[in-house]
């Protein structure tokens, strides 16, 4: 029986207009032969919880580049815990100074990808947490 | 002939000239017969195949036989004069040093006023003025939508209140002001204008740069809000003001830095750049404007990457393409609408988290090839750019890094100084060439607005930065420390900008609005509204809703209202 793709859902939180990284993240993990929906620009927690219960994804990404992660993933956390989307893995890339790391962690965040990190190591860890 | 070299049997234009073939001399086949055919067997060349950073192929080595056809009058001229390849002025820098211009701004208006006077303080020549995400979104600190963003990646203005502030202690009439500002672009102006008219300054010698390239937002940056033809519509109203009332002032500074950010080739962002300025002419001569009068105060940014010569030459390039453009498509007879002026920023992108102090160098480099390249404007990035705001030791190092070019390194004691390499001048001719080849492309489309309502530059962009990441990923393009060179490192002093910016900014704009007339804001908003849904210029309208101290929200909520909002389809 063939296996279930994996479905990740790749966002643009805040008012940040940047999304190189993410549409690249969102075509490389098709390619890795997952299934992609990216949300595009502007989108507020509120919208991308609806979306990933919406859409039923085992992983979100957000793609923060505007030092406003420290007010959106708290907010998109709590959501995800009241929509009850405890098992979805959120994972983080952008701009994230090194010191705000472990509070985002501890917020149930599985891994942040900063600047630098290759389309592979996105890949693999997905992979791995997942376990498929 | 050994398959250890490569042969590059090619054809060469030169500008429009009809290809011919490349023809080497006779010591060149002797040279390539007798001393190159026995060096690969013994040791082979590093790569198959040698590219520009955008994967531009480059030859071993340029001679003579890569310019036939080349004339020197023709296709390279003097300082000065069409076609400006050598540069616009006849002196360039040693008549005058390119403008260090730092783009700069965090936290408040006190707090960036603090770090311009600093900048200037340290020899910088011109101010550049970063605005927080709902400053440039259209909307006030205190905004929902705001919440988290105040501050954090430029200054925070939500109203003459803060312009004002914003340029305490520097007096407009003397020093130069850029903005880089797109959708509120003509708002933000309108206070800068109020700002310069309370200190008395002259409006007819006020000097200056807003970026106001809507073009740019809808392909790469995407800071837009409203649709693309009342965007235009604000854009050609700063032009037709600009031309009545601030002469000296450049209305728009029509960008291929955002583009090249978003993952361009560097003739991608010569050609999408050089194409949105011809629709901006087309649009103003619409309009009514004289070409003549309004495109001598539109300027031009580029971006300044890491591949040296083929940055040198995109510039070269672009002042040849567009004296060619102003006089066969538009009938341009003044000097001064020929002549390409620009800024430049070196490539935010081409910057590492890793091992940030190399960035010291990349930037050297990248500053380097702009002012070879005949730049009038610089900003130099800073070496934590990877991981914040520049804080100031990191700003001082960047500026530093234009002082010692301008000083140390003799490269300003002549006008174009790699002018006449075979190398550097058939680059060119390729450069300008292949952004022809996609400017006529998006002619047949029916002009930029027509050829991003199809998403084609969005496209061609996503394209080619998924290509640059393949190409790194599988380390066939290497980055010092990111995918070799890797070394474990200790985390660096960033720039912090706490919550207190947002809180204190609601508090400045509660006392605002209780402050200010309610009934003179709204009676401003009410005839802007009036004049939106009508073919009048804006500017007036928005210059008196922000001397009542309308808000930036509230200004673009009211042209919100008119205008609608726009939503890109979303291409990955």
């Amino acid at each position: 029986m063939p296996e279930k793709k994996i479905r990740v859902l790749i966002a643009k939180p805040g008012l940040d207009g940047h999304d190189r990284g993410a549409k690249i993240i969102a075509r490389a993990l098709r390619d890795a032969g997952m299934e992609v929906i990216y949300t595009g620009l502007r989108q507020t927690p509120e919208m991308i919880a609806s979306a990933a219960v919406q859409e039923d994804v085992d992983v979100i990404g957000l793609s923060i580049l505007s030092g406003a992660h420290n007010t959106i993933c708290p907010q998109l956390m709590n959501l995800l815990r009241e929509k009850g989307m405890n098992d979805v893995t959120v994972l983080v890339g952008g701009i994230i100074p090194e010191a705000d790391i472990p509070a985002m962690k501890q917020s149930g965040i599985a891994e942040i990808f900063l600047p630098g990190t290759s389309t592979q190591d996105i890949v693999e860890f997905i992979h791995k947490r997942l376990a498929r | 002939m050994s398959d250890k070299v490569k042969e590059t049997t090619t054809t060469i234009t030169t500008g429009d000239a009809p290809a011919a073939p490349r023809e080497p001399s006779a010591q060149e086949r002797a040279w390539e017969e007798n001393t190159l055919r026995p060096t690969p067997e013994k040791s082979p060349e590093r790569q198959s195949e040698f590219t520009t950073i955008s994967g531009y192929p480059i030859r071993r080595l340029y001679t003579p036989a890569d310019l036939p056809g080349w004339d020197p009058n023709r296709d390279l001229g003097f300082p000065g004069e069409p076609p400006y390849t050598r540069g616009i002025h006849s002196t360039m820098h040693r008549g005058r040093l390119w403008t260090m211009r730092q783009f700069a701004g965090f936290g408040t208006a006190e707090d960036t006023n603090q770090r311009f006077r600093y900048l200037l303080a340290q020899g910088q020549t011109g101010l550049s003025t970063a605005f927080d995400l709902p400053t440039l979104m259209g909307y006030d600190s205190d905004h929902p939508l705001s919440e988290g963003e105040v501050g954090k990646c430029g200054v925070a203005i939500s109203s003459l209140a803060d312009m004002e502030v914003l340029f305490d202690k520097i007096p407009l009439a003397n020093v130069t002001t850029s903005m880089t500002i797109n959708s509120p672009a003509a708002v933000i102006w309108a206070m800068y204008l109020a700002v310069a008219e309370k200190q008395g300054a002259d409006w007819k010698k006020l000097s200056g740069t807003l970026q106001n390239d809507i073009l740019k937002e809808y392909i790469a940056q995407k800071e837009y809000i409203y649709p693309p033809e009342p965007s235009m519509r604000l854009v050609i109203d700063t032009f037709e003001f600009g031309v009545k009332n601030t002469p000296k002032f450049n209305p728009i500074s029509i960008s291929g830095y955002h583009i090249r950010e978003a993952g361009s080739t560097a003739i991608q962002e010569l050609a999408f750049t050089l194409r949105d300025g011809m629709e901006y002419v087309e649009y103003g001569m619409r309009r009514g404007l004289d070409v003549d009068q309004f495109v001598p105060q539109l300027s031009f940014f580029f971006n300044a990457h890491n591949d040296f010569f083929e940055e040198i030459a995109k510039y070269r390039a672009a002042r040849r393409i567009w004296h060619k453009a102003m006089v066969e498509r538009y009938g341009a007879k003044n000097p001064r609408t020929w002549a390409l002026r620009f800024h430049t920023q070196t490539a935010g992108c081409s910057l590492t988290a890793q091992q940030p102090y190399n960035n010291v160098v990349r930037t050297a480099i990248q500053a380097l090839a702009a002012v070879l390249g005949g730049t009038q404007s610089l900003h130099t990035n800073s070496l934590d750019e990877a991981w914040a705001l520049p804080t100031e030791f990191a700003a001082t190092i960047a500026l530093r890094t234009q002082q010692i070019i301008a000083h140390e390194t003799g490269v300003t004691n002549t006008v174009d100084p790699l002018g006449g390499s075979y190398f550097v001048e058939t680059l060119t001719n390729e450069v300008e060439r292949g952004a022809w080849d996609y400017i006529e492309k998006i002619d047949a489309m029916g002009g930029m607005v027509a050829a991003i309502e199809r998403s084609y530059p969005q496209r061609e962009i996503a394209e080619a930065s998924y290509k640059y990441q393949v190409a790194v990923d599988k380390k066939e393009k290497i980055i010092v420390g990111v995918n070799d060179y890797v070394a474990t490192e200790k985390p660096l002093d960033i720039l912090q900008i706490d919550e207190s910016v947002a809180r204190r900014q609601a508090e400045r704009l509660s006392k605002l609005r209780a402050d200010r007339s309610k009934a003179e804001v709204d009676r401003r908003l009410s005839a802007l509204r009036k004049a939106a849904e009508g073919k009048d210029n804006l500017m007036p309208f928005l210059f008196d809703a922000v001397k009542a101290y309308a808000t930036v929200g509230e200004v673009c909520d009211t042209l919100r209202e008119v205008f609608g909002t726009y939503e890109e389809v979303a291409i990955t």
